[in-house]
């Protein structure tokens, strides 16, 4: 009893006697970034869905070489700031001039021009806000489990390595011609991805 | 001709001019990894170095003496600060002023310099724009303190209050709530979004446990995808777009706080891009008073390059001189426009009882930053730090200036009275720094101090060969 309260998982191991890990995908790494683009040019004509590129930083041309296609954030963007804007000028109108008109020196209870600065820095708040919580939403995060976590190397993908990752989730997926795919992109290491 | 064949010698110095190739951003043939190591350690050493220890022990305790103050002024009033009638306005908003200011550098280098293309900013965009986030909250703090009854503060919001009545839309002083709010929370988004993919490089070289719990909660699950990084980069650019105008109109709005007065002195159309050419001005030196000391404590050289510290001294040099063209047009419009107040105003700034604030203030403002026309000057670490040191002091005295020398002599000499600053009033000056330093030291040393991921964009290494 003492040794498995000290060690859980050698226990949980030893419970399911057999138990192989699960096979996730592959994973393979590249030196540079010149060697992702070309990789990632062969991957998207393999017609392989679930994939994906892991880089340091956003290397040019690789969202061309991977066929994305442009976010629809900036739209949802527009709507969200054009609806700051309107709020405002409701707003405005409505607690200066409708429910509560206020007499001040003499000024107009609703003009527009003394309107435009909040109009204005409300449009800004919810671009803003929309734009780094719309980036969240668009990329799943957070998102504190993924099977590449499962790689070691993979440590390396936000300082100064490049991967390559095909998941065994797509519906396309087929284990030996991943395996074949993985060793033809000529990365320096290719890595079955388990966990 | 020169012994040393160009190239070698630009690998040594990127400050030579040369039209015919680009500077390095990153010296001392640093590679991804290796550039990585230079950032992490700062965070990475089991020791901070002793002066950082020392810096944080000394700002923490006058952040405390800062709260205290805020305590004690709340619990007195405002009456303890030397405002009087006519002085209404004095050291508290002459400091909101000041640190509202120097947060606009901040976001010109992480928004309009990306705008612009400008690849320099990425060695000093992070901490520019923690700077900006940490002198927002100093700033912020006055004009809560200043309205007396804090309690109350939430009057100042558009939501239903007990005396039934709305906040008022035509009143600049409002406006001003919701550009700086606003200023506030964008630039704490860019900023955070920025830190995402840094983090996640914290994240994974973590080697103790909490270390690797806290960085890996804060990293969000990162994973470098490049299907994240296209909509990052996306948003990214877009945030930038859209604090290009907003850090514009922050400022802007401020100057309104004065411009739409009629107080002869405040009441000019100038204002605006015054107000904004001097807050870049100012924030800009202060960028390079607290960069120069942090790239020598934490080893930073080979990253904030002297090219990077020189194309800083070069916006000190332009927007001082925008500055100083303002305060000469002030003077000539004040003459031109034939009113006696307005002359009177001017010519009392310069020759009354607080002339010496006023030509303090145009040592500093406009004649010190002139020595930065000879390179000699841009590319010496002593004298890059003294004049900034001299800007921060002397757009301090310029809103002082505008503020305390147009209120305490207006329109009536029955109703004129001098304004004298008393402890409380010095010892929040003081207080408010150690409170932007304590934030600022604990950033350098928890957070990335540099845009790794950025800086890796514009590494020779990142070029895709096809």
């Amino acid at each position: 009893m003492a040794t498995a309260s000290k060690n859980p998982q050698a226990s949980t191991a030893a419970a399911v006697p057999g138990a192989e890990p699960q096979y996730l995908g592959y994973l393979v790494e590249f030196e540079n970034p010149t060697a992702l683009v070309h990789a990632a040019e062969k991957v998207r004509d393999s017609g392989y869905k679930n994939w994906d590129a892991h880089c340091p930083f956003p290397v040019h041309g690789l969202d061309h070489a991977m066929g994305l296609r442009e976010p629809i954030l900036p739209w949802i963007v527009l709507g969200a700031g054009l609806t700051g804007l309107g709020l405002a000028l409701l707003m405005q109108w409505w607690m200066n001039a409708y429910d509560y008109p206020l007499i001040v020196s003499g000024k107009p209870f609703w003009s527009i021009p003394a309107n435009i600065p909040v109009m204005f820095e409300m449009t800004v708040l919810f671009s803003g806000i929309t734009l780094f919580f719309g980036m969240l939403f668009f990329n799943r995060l957070p998102q504190y489990y993924h099977p590449v976590f499962h790689s070691e190397r993979f440590k390396r993908a936000t300082t100064d390595r490049f991967f390559i990752s095909l998941l065994a989730d797509d519906p396309k997926f087929n284990r030996e011609k991943a395996r074949q795919l993985a060793e033809s992109l000529h990365g320096s290491n290719v890595e079955v991805l388990e966990g | 001709m020169s012994a040393i064949p160009a190239n070698n010698q630009r690998a040594l110095d990127n400050t030579v001019e040369d039209p015919a190739s680009r500077p390095q951003l990153v010296l001392g043939n640093h590679d991804f990894a290796s550039m990585t190591d230079v950032v992490c350690r700062v965070i990475e050493a089991p020791n901070p170095p002793k002066i950082w220890t020392t810096a944080l022990i000394i700002s923490s305790l006058v952040a405390v003496f800062f709260f205290s103050l805020v305590a004690y002024l709340i619990t007195k009033g405002i009456g303890v600060w030397g405002n009087n009638n006519p002085v209404g306005w004095a050291f508290d908003i002459t400091n909101f002023v000041f640190w509202i200011g120097i947060g606009h550098a901040g976001t010109l280098i992480s928004a309009i310099l990306y705008l612009l293309r400008q690849r320099w900013r990425t060695s000093i965009n992070r901490s520019a724009e923690a700077m900006t986030i940490f002198a927002v909250v100093c700033a912020g703090l006055f004009p809560l303190i200043h309205v007396g009854r804090i309690w109350l503060v939430y009057w100042m919001f558009p939501i239903p209050n007990q005396e039934w009545v709305w906040p008022q839309f035509r009143s600049p002083l409002l406006w001003d709530v919701f550009a700086i709010s606003t200023y506030f929370l964008v630039s704490l988004l860019f900023w955070s979004m920025g830190l995402i993919p840094d983090v996640a490089t914290v994240r994974d070289r973590a080697k103790g446990y909490w270390q690797k719990l806290i960085y890996g909660i804060l990293a969000l699950g990162w994973r470098g995808s490049m299907r994240h990084w296209q909509v990052y980069e996306k948003a990214y650019l877009l945030l930038a777009a859209f604090s290009t105008p907003l850090v514009l109109s922050v400022h802007s709005v401020v100057s309104f706080d004065f411009a739409t007065a009629q107080l002869p002195g405040w009441h000019t159309t100038i204002f605006p891009p015054y107000f904004v050419a001097g807050a870049i001005f100012g924030g800009f030196a202060m960028v390079v008073t607290l960069l120069i000391p942090a790239r020598k404590i934490f080893g930073l050289e080979d990253i904030i390059t002297m090219h990077h510290l020189e194309n800083c001294a070069k916006v000190i040099l332009a927007t001082g001189m925008m500055v100083g063209y303002a305060y000469a047009t002030e003077m000539f419009i004040a003459w031109y426009s034939g009113n006696l107040v307005e002359q009177f105003t001017f010519l009392n700034r310069a020759m009354g009882p607080y002339a010496w604030a006023y030509w303090i203030m145009i040592f500093c403002n406009v004649a010190s930053p002139q020595l930065f026309w000879w390179k000699k000057f841009r590319t010496s670490i002593w004298s890059l730090m003294v004049v900034a040191i001299f800007v921060d002091i002397g757009m301090w005295f310029e809103r002082f200036v505008i503020i305390v020398s147009s209120l305490n002599r207006d329109w009536m000499p029955s109703s004129w009275a001098p304004f004298v600053p008393t402890w409380v009033d010095l010892g929040m000056l003081f207080g408010s720094m150690g409170l932007f330093m304590t934030l600022f030291l604990l950033f350098c040393r928890f957070l990335p101090l540099i845009a790794m991921a950025e800086i890796r964009g514009v590494m020779p290494q990142a070029e895709v060969r096809h």
